[in-house]
């Protein structure tokens, strides 16, 4: 995994509570087999006026001009600003895969679901969690200046603007922070512990052998 | 450790291979539920890093949400789905299971139905799955929740997730629901007090008279619902009902392993004493059947009430959320429940198709026919073994009869991954569990229900109280 430290970029307000992963990536999509391509399918009800389709020629389709991202003064943003419960339903890890692959780096929201707040760190989007009043003032900022940007320093576990307006600490799990910063992969960290999981294995089966 | 322990403290405690100073634990992984959609890429990923999957005998698999409803001899027809379902097959013959079930078999099924009633779920067991709804086993005293796609790859190499303990919520529930209620109301009345993020953070523990008085599969509509709340995961105790549901299931232990297997379970509850962070107490007498209106499933009100009005929101956010369902819903403020008229009518999905829920929506059926201006009504069985129950009952006879579809079981128009959905605008009572945007079809509008309620929706064209008209 990418490690992730620091990252300065463009903020994109989503003025909605409780996005849920049906939103963010409508449930065609999830018929791939594979990890990689759903950046252009994402938010695809909210984006493009039509209905997609897995297959379809994205960049011939019409896009809802008055969807946040479909908006020229946010393009090439990397960070989501976003409301209360984002994320919620289902554990499709395909809503962090597509939020990734259309260029987003992290998220900023007062909370997320469980589900998918984990499905982020697993793929290097950092879900920044910051009180309501912060998330308030980022969403006037973000309207009020274009081309509001923000920096996330992992490391410093500080939010901050360019502009200097606003500057906001948050707390992250410290194990979390560790495997991003560095960009551990959590498979090869657990089967370093191979034996102490054999030996419960044995200890646990011997104690319910119908588990076995 | 504490004296008096949560149930949830004594399946998190016993699973525990290893933990740090600051919680974060290594948690032993029982049973592994894999199906089409969120295992291709773990499986992949898998073989790239060419490792092997640590236990295969944890594994029950099954296609579910890709497969077709009709039409069963001439395969799947989408290709795209086709592929995701053959990926499944060639991954599980590739490196094995404990059970396999694939499209067709005659025990295939959602994965949240077939895992207990082969018995692949038992008391005690942590049971994952790539799938939220994985909560649904928690009925059975187990820990179980829903992983996403890396923690499917990391259950498939190492047999243990990294976790750490949430918080404890006891919801408890007094007296019986009364007739008419179902347990699928009592999750929505729950989810309507509590928010769909007020577990968030938190395993839920079912418990109190009003539970133990469910049904299994009242239990598992329950645990099945807990996600709605924003929790991970939903439980109950083990318990009598629990014991005699599991008994003689073809995965479920026997002979003298069985007597041992009852002896543990029997410990498989909250001490009495044990500290939950949180404790929600609901009258289950209060209780009545319930209709959401919303595109979120805490946008609820009982059957008798009216579509709420935004005007008399305060909070901000609250107020536009409300106005985008509305308009997203196509109803207006103030419209009585009742006056809702359904298009179409969908009696599934892991919440609401084993036999318990066919048979309560086949008592309103019985007899009657479905109303002339509802377009479709269909009832997808949760498993190819309780379409068998079904049909060996005459229930498939009271639905056809009446006019519903009777369809092969899986996930069907619960997420609308295969032909069943809704069109844009279309209205549907559904027995499913989410009500989002999109969810059975772009644009289509769900209304959240119990099988009951659907059936009752259905013969009269509208929403109606099932305690009163039926």
């Amino acid at each position: 995994m990418q490690p992730f430290r620091q990252v300065t970029g463009l903020v994109v307000p989503l003025d909605r509570a409780n996005v849920d992963t049906d939103a963010i990536i409508p449930k065609q999509f999830l018929k791939s087999i594979k990890r990689s391509g759903f950046g252009p399918n994402l938010f695809d009800e909210w984006r493009y006026l039509d209905i997609g389709q897995p297959g379809m020629d994205n960049a011939t389709r019409p896009l809802n001009p008055d969807f946040v991202l479909n908006q020229p003064r946010y393009k090439g943003a990397t960070i989501l600003l976003a409301r209360r419960n984002f994320g919620c339903g289902s554990s499709r890890e395909h809503a962090p895969w597509a939020l990734a692959d259309y260029g987003f780096r992290a998220i900023i929201a007062p909370s997320y679901a469980d589900i998918f707040h984990n499905n982020s760190y697993k793929n290097g989007l950092l879900p920044v969690i910051l009180p309501e009043s912060a998330v308030d003032r980022l969403f006037h900022e973000a309207a009020a200046f274009p081309g509001f940007t923000l920096t996330i320093d992992l490391e410093a576990q500080r939010v901050h603007s360019a502009n200097g307006n606003v500057g906001y600490d948050f707390d992250v799990d410290p194990f979390r922070k560790h495997c991003l910063v560095n960009g551990l992969d959590d498979i090869g960290l657990t089967l370093a512990h191979a034996d102490d999981i054999r030996a419960f294995e044995e200890r646990h089966f011997r104690e319910q052998p119908w588990l076995a | 450790m504490p004296l008096a322990r949560t149930l949830y403290d004594k399946l998190f405690d016993s699973h525990t291979v290893r933990a740090e100073s600051d919680g974060t634990s290594l948690l032993y992984i029982d049973r592994h539920l894999v199906h089409e959609v969120t295992s291709p890429q773990a499986y992949e990923g898998l073989r790239l890093a060419a490792r092997k999957p640590w236990r295969t005998r944890s594994i029950v698999a099954t296609a579910d949400h890709n497969t077709p409803t009709t039409h069963w001899h001439e395969g799947i027809r989408d290709p795209i789905s086709r592929t995701q379902v053959e990926t499944l097959d060639d991954n599980i013959r590739a490196t094995g299971a404990r059970a396999y079930f694939p499209f067709r078999d005659r025990r295939q099924g959602i994965v949240h139905v077939i895992g207990p009633e082969n018995g692949a779920t038992l008391p005690g067991m942590t049971v994952v799955c790539g799938d939220s709804h994985t909560s649904t086993h928690g009925a059975f005293a187990c820990l179980a929740f829903g992983i996403g796609t890396s923690e499917v790859e990391h259950v498939l190499a190492t047999q243990c997730l990294i976790a750490k303990k949430s918080k404890s919520m006891l919801v408890h529930v007094d007296n019986r629901l009364s007739r008419g209620v179902t347990a699928k109301d009592l999750a929505l009345a729950i989810i309507g007090r509590i928010g769909t993020a007020g577990g968030t953070g938190y395993a839920i523990e079912f418990g109190g008279p009003g539970i133990r008085a469910l049904s299994m599969e009242g239990r598992m509509t329950l645990c099945n619902m807990a996600i709605e709340a924003g929790a991970r995961a939903g439980m109950v105790a083990a318990d009598d009902v629990t014991v005699d549901y599991l008994r003689g299931r073809p995965l479920a232990p026997t002979g003298a392993d069985w007597d041992r297997a009852v002896a543990h379970w029997r410990t498989l509850h909250s001490d009495a004493g044990a500290h939950f962070d949180a404790t929600v107490v609901v009258d289950a007498h209060e209780v009545v059947p319930q209709v959401t209106w919303g595109t979120s499933p805490e946008m609820v009100v009982p059957v008798e009430g009216r579509v709420p009005d935004p005007d008399r929101e305060k909070d901000p956010t609250r107020r536009e959320g409300m106005e985008r369902a509305l308009k997203y819903m196509g109803l207006e403020p103030n419209t009585a429940i009742t006056d809702i008229r359904l298009d179409k009518i969908f009696i599934g999905s892991c919440t609401n198709s084993r036999i318990e829920d066919l048979r309560m929506a086949a008592a309103i059926a019985r007899g009657r026919r479905v109303a002339p201006t509802v377009r479709v009504a269909m009832v997808v069985p949760g498993s190819g073994l309780v379409k068998a129950q079904a049909e060996a009952e005459g229930l498939d006879r009271v639905f056809k009869d009446a006019g519903f579809e009777w369809r092969e079981p899986g996930c069907s128009m619960c997420l609308a991954m295969n032909d069943d959905r809704l069109e844009p605008g279309e209205r549907c009572a559904s027995t499913s569990n989410r009500n989002f945007e999109g969810r059975q079809g772009a644009g289509g509008r769900t209304h959240l229900v119990s099988p009951a309620m659907a059936a009752a929706a259905a013969i009269t064209g509208h929403f109606v109280d099932v305690r009163r008209q039926f």
